[in-house]
Order: C-alpha cells, then structure tokens, then sequence
C-alpha cells in the first residue's frame, strides 16, 4: 500500500518536474549552475586568480557554426572549471530570436541580425564576427563542368538553362538541389554567387542539411548545390567562379566572393563569463587551430571586409 | 454495538483512501486539459495570428498556389503543401490499407495459429523502426530505384517516393487494428457461416469483412492520419520544391515538411514564422477530423 503511494507520488512529481522542465529550459540551467558556483567560491578564492569568471553560457543557434562554438566550448571548460558552456543548435533564426529575447546568452547566426530581425530589435545586439565560412558551387562529377561564371550561374538556378550541354557540360539535365527560402545559407548564396533573389524552379529539390545536399549531389546525374568549404571533398566536383577556384587564399584576398561571417550575437555588451568565452574565441590559440581546423576561415586573415548590406568596407 | 467501532474505522480509512485516489485522478486530469488546451491555444494564437496582425488572406493562404515567404512581393499560398499532405497520406493508404487487411487476415483466419505468432511480431518491428532510418532507406535505395524505373528521366525524387516509404510505416497502425477487430469476432458467426455451407472465402468476404467494415475503415483513417502528421522521413524523399505534385516523380512538399525545413530559419514573431503556425493549426484541425471520422464509424460499428 505504502510503495504505493510512493509510487503514485513519484510519478506526479516527476510529471511537474518535466512540466516546468518544459516551460522554461534556460533557468533551470542557470541556477543549477549558479548554485554550483556558489558552493565552490571558497575553494576558489585559495586560489589566486583575480580573473577567473564563473558561470553559465548558453548559446543557441546557427547549426553551420554549432562544430566550433562546440568544440571551442569544450576547451574553454577544461581550462576554466567554474565555466558551463552550453551549444544548442536550432539555426540562425532561432540563435537571434532567443539572444534578442533574453533566451540565450549568445545567438550564433550565419546572416547579420538586420537581415532577420527589425530594425530596433537588431540595434540592441552587439556583432561579435568569429569565422568566415566560405562556399562552394558543387555538382555531381559527371556534369563534365568545372568552372562557371555569375551570369551561367544564374541561368542554371533560376531555370533558364535546363541542360549541362548549354554551359560547356555534357547533355545532361540539370538537378537543382536547394536549400528553403527561408535558409540563411541560401540567402547568402543568391546574394553574393547570384547577385539577386531567385524564384523557386519546379522540380527543384530542398535540402536544409549540408549533409543531405553533399549525398543528393553526389548521388544524383546532373545535380547541381551549394556547400560550405569544410564539406568539399573527392564525392563531388567544387566549381570555380569567373575563373576563381574556391580556395582559402582566393577568399582571404577577396577574389573569390562568396562567403560570409559567422556572427556570435550578445544583448548589449557582454559581460562576466559570456565576454571571457568570446574574447577567448578570438585568441590567435582558437583563431589558428580550431577556426582552421573545422574548415573555417579566421576574420583576422581577410583583407576584406564587409558590412551588413554586403558592401565591400575595406 | 461491539462492532461497530472497528467497522466504522475501516469505514473511514477507506473514505480516506477514496478521497486520495479521487483528488490524484482528477489532478492528473486537470494537468491533462490545461496541457491539451494551452497547446491548442498556444497554435492557433499563432496560427491564427498570420491572419489577423499580418493581414495573409485566409484565401490566398488555403488556395494559393504561390509560395514565396522571402520575395520582395511575398506570397503564402500555401496550397501545393496542403495538396501535397493528401495525395502522399491518400497514396499510402491506398498501398498500405490491402495490404494490412490480407496481413490481419492471414493472421487470424488462414493460419490463426503460427501465423500470428510470427508475423504479428514481424509487423510490430516495424512500428519501432525510426522515421529517420525509413527516410534514410528511401533515400540511399528507394530514390535511385525509382530514378532508373522511369529510364533516368527523372531524379526520383516525390509523391511517389513519399507514399511509399509512408506506406511501409503505416502498415503495423492499420494491421494490428485490423487484427484486432478480426478477433473480436464472434466464434459463432464464422461457425454460422460454415454451417450454410459456404466456404473459406465466402465466409471472409460475405460475413467477416462487411461486419468488421467500421473497425477497419477506422484502422485506414488512423493509417491516414499517421501519415499526414509524419514529417522526416517524407522530407528526405519528397524534394521539397514548392509546387503542386503533377506526377508521382516530381519534387512537392507537404505541410510538414515546410514546417521542418523552415521552422528553424525564421524568427518569432515574423510573418514567415506564423505561416508555418498556420501549417501547423492546419495539421492540428486535420488530425480532429480524422478523429471524429473515426467516432462516427465506431458509432456504426454492427457488432
């Protein structure tokens, strides 16, 4: 009978738990760490350490810079144990929603906030660049095509050619594999290879994951994508662009023009743990090992620069 | 009047114990409504919010045939997914319903014993497969197959795909209802039958399915309605374009495919985040259809 009850009273409870649990995940891990924190501060004030910050981060967004924020969270919580950094993924939209709500700590992004959210929301966040990622146009290796200008690109994603055999490949339909409109990878894409928006082609495939893109391309007679460096490899044919091959060094000089920033978004300026992980992201110890390790390009290797309407600054 | 005392006390413990039970249930219950309505609530204000704050006409939603959230004219219509959500889920168990029913059948009447024994299992395996993996499946095989059916004509991508991979996936629903329902059966009617003098299959096809006619109509709608909410692994075979699915071969959307392809692009808030609400609501209002579908033919169950 008792065992029971217990039972019974177990279950309620862990069914509230999970409620709450639901209703708001970010506080619950906030204080959990902040009591933990607080449990530790006499062990850490033996130790000398004037600067040692304390504390959780959560950061949300971008699943193209989820790998390194990651992996770079991982480190930074073996040199610094009072430090919880949390990575979730969800994708740029939902990085600046959360950062710009109070969500999150960080909003990863791939597209300047001015390009998602309003104007006086966007003002309120500071831009911390961390990486560029650069992409290439990619098709399935039998197109019989390696380089492509602005102009045939544009022709191939908009639908106006229909066949490889009308830009130089073999006689092959042409297999558009896209990414949702909604897609900041594709907003980038059309922006800087195209050089305006383009429609949706029937027929056409979407794809939101670089993976996915990468097997359909690779898989699929006259297939036609886009994708981030770290992606390329031996499956697929990377094109050049008016005769640029997409290299690092073409992007660092800025010959080669499709790519963008990575952004780490804060609600004004950071502070405590948040600006400690950030200004470690940009130490030349991350910039010039993880940045370039997961296929990234570090911001301080450009020579160009860009502002949010995509204006060359520099 | 000595036993009075002790009768009364237990008297009491159970009023006690009743009174506990009661107020657990009916917390439970209480935690139940305010969840199912706070999540109905919670869509439709949103869904609904696409209408009311950022003025989409509820017509261009449901029967435009133009979908481009991000253009520098926007437009919702939102019809190609809807279209596309039926003719997969209407596919599948157009493949599926036959196919589960023989499979009851089997089960039940041609080969009661062992048949049940080891396919009933079989088709359970199924149901707990992840969608992920069947989406995976129909990708790395079911894609390049159809691709070479139709002479490399077409990438493969589609409706056709779509219903095929959800037709798999709904076959355990449909079946183990149908096997139900075929058990419940009476002994006696079947034995009536046979008493006639009809055979096997006149029994199966005269007396055993018209009676059972509701419960698997219900097990179809139930297969429908599992089908029309199942979102990765359409996703990974049907190509996402937004249009109208012309040929079995062409790329189209369903409304939840959109929902997962964009839901995390968007801001909260925004239009293009509040049509996807929409979707959802639309989702939301299509599964109560296919409940009351459901409790109308459970209504006119004959047995």
């Amino acid at each position: 009978m008792k065992s029971k009850k217990t039972l019974f009273g177990t279950l309620t409870l862990s069914a509230m738990l999970a409620l709450t649990a639901c209703g708001n995940g970010s506080t619950t891990a906030t204080t959990e760490t902040s009591a933990a924190g607080s449990g530790t501060t006499p062990a850490a004030t033996e130790t000398p350490a004037a600067e040692s910050v304390s504390g959780s981060i959560l950061a949300v967004g971008s699943t193209a810079l989820q790998p390194l924020v990651d992996q770079v969270g991982q480190k930074y919580m073996t040199e610094n144990a009072e430090v919880t950094v949390q990575v979730q993924g969800g994708g740029s939209g939902t990085g600046l929603t959360q950062v710009s709500e109070g969500a999150a700590d960080i909003g990863n992004s791939d597209v300047f906030a001015e390009e998602k959210l309003d104007a006086d929301k966007a003002a309120e966040l500071v831009d911390h660049q961390v990486a560029v990622v650069a992409m290439a146009t990619v098709v399935n290796k039998d197109t019989g095509v390696t380089d492509l200008s602005k102009q045939q690109l544009l022709d191939v994603f908009s639908g106006k050619v229909k066949n490889w055999k009308d830009v130089g490949g073999s006689d092959q339909a042409i297999v558009i594999v896209n990414r949702p409109s909604s897609s900041g990878t594709r907003a980038t894409f059309e922006k800087y290879a195209l050089g305006e928006k383009v429609e949706n082609v029937p027929g056409a495939i979407e794809q939101d994951s670089s993976g996915t893109v990468k097997q359909i391309v690779a898989d699929t007679k006259g297939a036609v994508g886009y994708l981030a460096f770290s992606y390329l490899d031996d499956t697929v044919t990377a094109l050049s662009y008016e005769g640029v091959e997409p290299k690092e060094e073409n992007v660092q000089s800025g010959k080669y023009p499709i790519w963008a920033y990575e952004h780490m978004y804060t609600k004004g300026e950071p502070e405590g743990a948040a600006k400690a992980f950030l200004d470690y992201m940009m130490t030349e110890e991350v910039q010039n090992a993880d940045v370039v390790e997961l296929g990234y390009i570090p911001v301080s290797s450009m020579e160009t620069k860009r502002d949010a309407e995509g204006k060359t600054i520099q | 009047m000595e036993n009075t005392k002790p009768a009364s006390r237990g008297f009491a413990r159970h009023r006690r114990e009743d009174l506990i039970g009661k107020t657990y249930t009916y917390l439970c219950v209480l935690m139940l409504i305010v969840v199912i309505v706070s999540i109905v609530y919670f869509v439709a204000s949103k869904g609904l919010a696409t209408f009311t704050k950022d003025g989409v006409s509820l017509a261009e939603f449901l029967f435009g045939r133009n979908w481009n959230p991000t253009g520098d004219t926007p437009s919702f219509g939102a019809l190609p997914f809807i279209a596309g959500s039926f003719v997969v889920s209407m596919l599948a168990a157009l493949i599926a319903g036959p196919l589960s029913i023989c499979a009851a059948l089997f089960m039940t009447e041609i080969v009661p014993g062992k048949g049940k024994r080891i396919l009933q299992p079989a088709i359970e395996l199924l149901s707990g497969i992840p969608s992920v993996v069947y989406g995976f499946i129909g990708l790395t095989v079911l894609i390049p197959f159809i691709s070479s059916l139709t002479g490399g004509t077409s990438v493969g991508y589609g409706v056709g795909a779509g219903a095929l991979v959800l037709s798999i996936m709904i076959l355990p629903t449909i079946t183990s209802i149908a096997a139900d329902a075929l058990t419940s059966l009476p002994r006696g009617m079947r034995e009536a039958s046979y008493a006639l003098g009809a055979t096997r299959w006149q029994t199966i096809y005269r007396v055993v399915l018209p009676t059972l006619a509701p419960s698997l109509w219900t097990g179809i709608i139930l297969g429908i309605a599992r089908a029309f909410g199942e979102a990765l692994a359409v996703q990974m075979v049907i190509g996402n374009a937004p249009f109208l699915p012309t040929s079995l071969v062409q790329s189209a959307s369903t409304l939840t495919s959109v929902i997962t392809l964009n839901m995390s692009n968007t801001v909260t808030g925004t239009v293009q985040n509040n049509v996807l609400w929409s979707m959802a609501l639309m989702l939301l209002f299509m599964t109560f259809v296919f409940i009351i579908a459901v409790r109308l033919l459970q209504r006119r169950n004959k047995l």
